[in-house]
């Protein structure tokens, strides 16, 4: 093991650069843009910088996004993917539930903070679906950027309230990873820190995924 | 209980060892932990934060470049996160040494799950020095836990970072410093993954609580990690 890894500035030096409220905000409705086409994104460009507070339910909804593409994806699995293990179809049961309820309450916390929650993504998961070795591959893909996204967008988060709910959802999304690399028979964790990726890195990550 | 270094509070340096000075706030948050257990569990905490002595020429020289804009509520929060690290890499190893785990797949969970608790002491020791404190390492037993055998030992497991994920989770809305909680974030879901497979190995659900993982204060947690401290 490198102590010199460990050293803390390097652990300082976990991605959360570029995060100024401002750079977030704008990224945020920038690369969101792509995703949802510009229309969508007027209203969300304009509530961005039209209330300095508004941060946090960008925040949120870049998060519901991640969630909607989670719950889709295990819905979908469940229907289609052919020869599911009885344990693996379990498990799929239960992820697909929690990431219904972070969908849930994530909608309802935006709009709590006076946001508009974004629709769901048109999404296409490709072979994904083909066996049961494809969807796991993509769901330990998925769950882990779930933690990278969330961990790298949370000290961003300005209300002690908002942050204690995405710490909430992002352990659980933590359990459902270490949960689908057990089953892929990979370590549970890559090393002691989980990485951190930014709404930038995210949302290139998901792209192929989503249609619309 | 006992620990490995001795000191008394220091000069005014973090929120724990005002508190031991200081009558009403240690009142204050006597009442704020309420319950039978709150002086043993304040004991422990003063005892795994210990002093924060002025001879550290590294740690002074290396306060004086990062003013402590965080201040002492950080500090304190660290030094309780390595206190609940130490205990587990501690009963890793004392699980590991007594060779407890026969079966091979899950010896080497254990193994890396040990590796992954000693960096986040060493990360957790470096940032304790970072915020001008002095790191603890608390003393710790683990006897009766081995003597009950590998079934013990596994759920003893699975409770201890089920309990870790809660307390880095409950302390995650107190902390001051972006980088600090950055840092802990990225060790808070590590510890998630621990228990998820914790909890698979001993027949529970991944998510106990749910959808939302539910937090622990650290009221919460110092009782019930009191019996692993010598």
């Amino acid at each position: 093991m490198s102590t010199d890894r460990l050293a803390a500035p390097e652990l300082v030096a976990v991605d959360i650069t570029g995060v100024t409220r401002q750079a977030f905000i704008l990224r945020g409705a920038v690369t969101a843009g792509a995703v949802y086409g510009l229309s969508t994104v007027g209203p969300f460009v304009g509530q961005a910088f039209a209330q300095d507070d508004g941060g946090d339910a960008e925040i949120l909804n870049f998060a519901l996004t991640l969630e909607y593409l989670e719950a889709a994806f295990y819905d979908q699995a469940l229907k289609q993917v052919s020869g599911l293990s009885g344990e693996v179809k379990e498990l799929a049961t239960t992820l697909r539930d929690n990431e219904n309820e972070h969908v849930d309450a994530l909608k309802a916390a935006i709009s709590d903070l006076g946001g508009t929650p974004v629709k769901a993504p048109g999404v296409d998961f490709g072979e994904a679906f083909a066996n049961q070795k494809a969807f796991l591959a993509l769901a330990q893909t998925l769950e882990d950027t779930g933690v990278s996204a969330y961990n790298g967008a949370a000290p961003a988060i300005k209300s002690k309230d908002v942050l204690a709910a995405a710490g909430s959802i992002v352990q659980i999304e933590a359990r459902h990873a270490a949960a689908i690399r057990s089953l892929n028979g990979n370590p549970i964790s890559d090393g002691g820190f989980d990485k951190t990726l930014t709404t930038k890195q995210v949302l290139k990550a998901v792209d192929p995924l989503v249609t619309s | 209980m006992s620990q490995t270094q001795d000191g008394e509070p220091g000069q005014g340096e973090g929120a724990v060892a005002e508190l031991a000075k200081d009558p009403s706030s240690r009142k204050r948050f006597l009442s704020m932990m309420g319950g039978a257990g709150a002086a043993s569990a304040l004991a422990i905490f003063v005892a795994a934060c210990g002093d924060d002595d002025d001879d550290d020429s590294a740690s002074s020289d290396q306060a004086d470049k990062q003013p402590k804009k965080s201040g002492g509520v950080d500090l304190e929060i660290v030094q309780y996160a390595l206190t609940l690290e130490h205990l587990e890499t501690d009963f890793y190893n004392a699980v590991i040494d007594a060779g407890i785990i026969k079966d091979a797949a899950l010896g080497k969970v254990a193994t890396m799950i040990r590796d992954n608790e000693q960096e986040h002491v060493d990360a957790l020791t470096a940032t304790v020095k970072q915020l001008g404190g002095t790191p603890q390492k608390p003393k710790t037993t683990f006897d009766a836990v081995l003597e009950g055998g590998e079934k013990m030992v596994l759920e003893t497991a699975a409770t201890v970072e089920n309990l870790g994920a809660a307390a880095y989770l409950g302390q995650a809305a107190r902390i001051q410093s972006k980088e600090v909680l950055a840092a802990a974030l990225a060790i808070h879901t590590v510890e998630g993954r621990h228990a998820a497979a914790l909890n698979s190995v001993v027949g529970k659900t991944i998510v106990p609580d749910g959808a939302f993982a539910k937090p622990a204060s650290m009221e919460e947690v110092l009782p019930q990690v009191k019996p692993f401290l010598a």
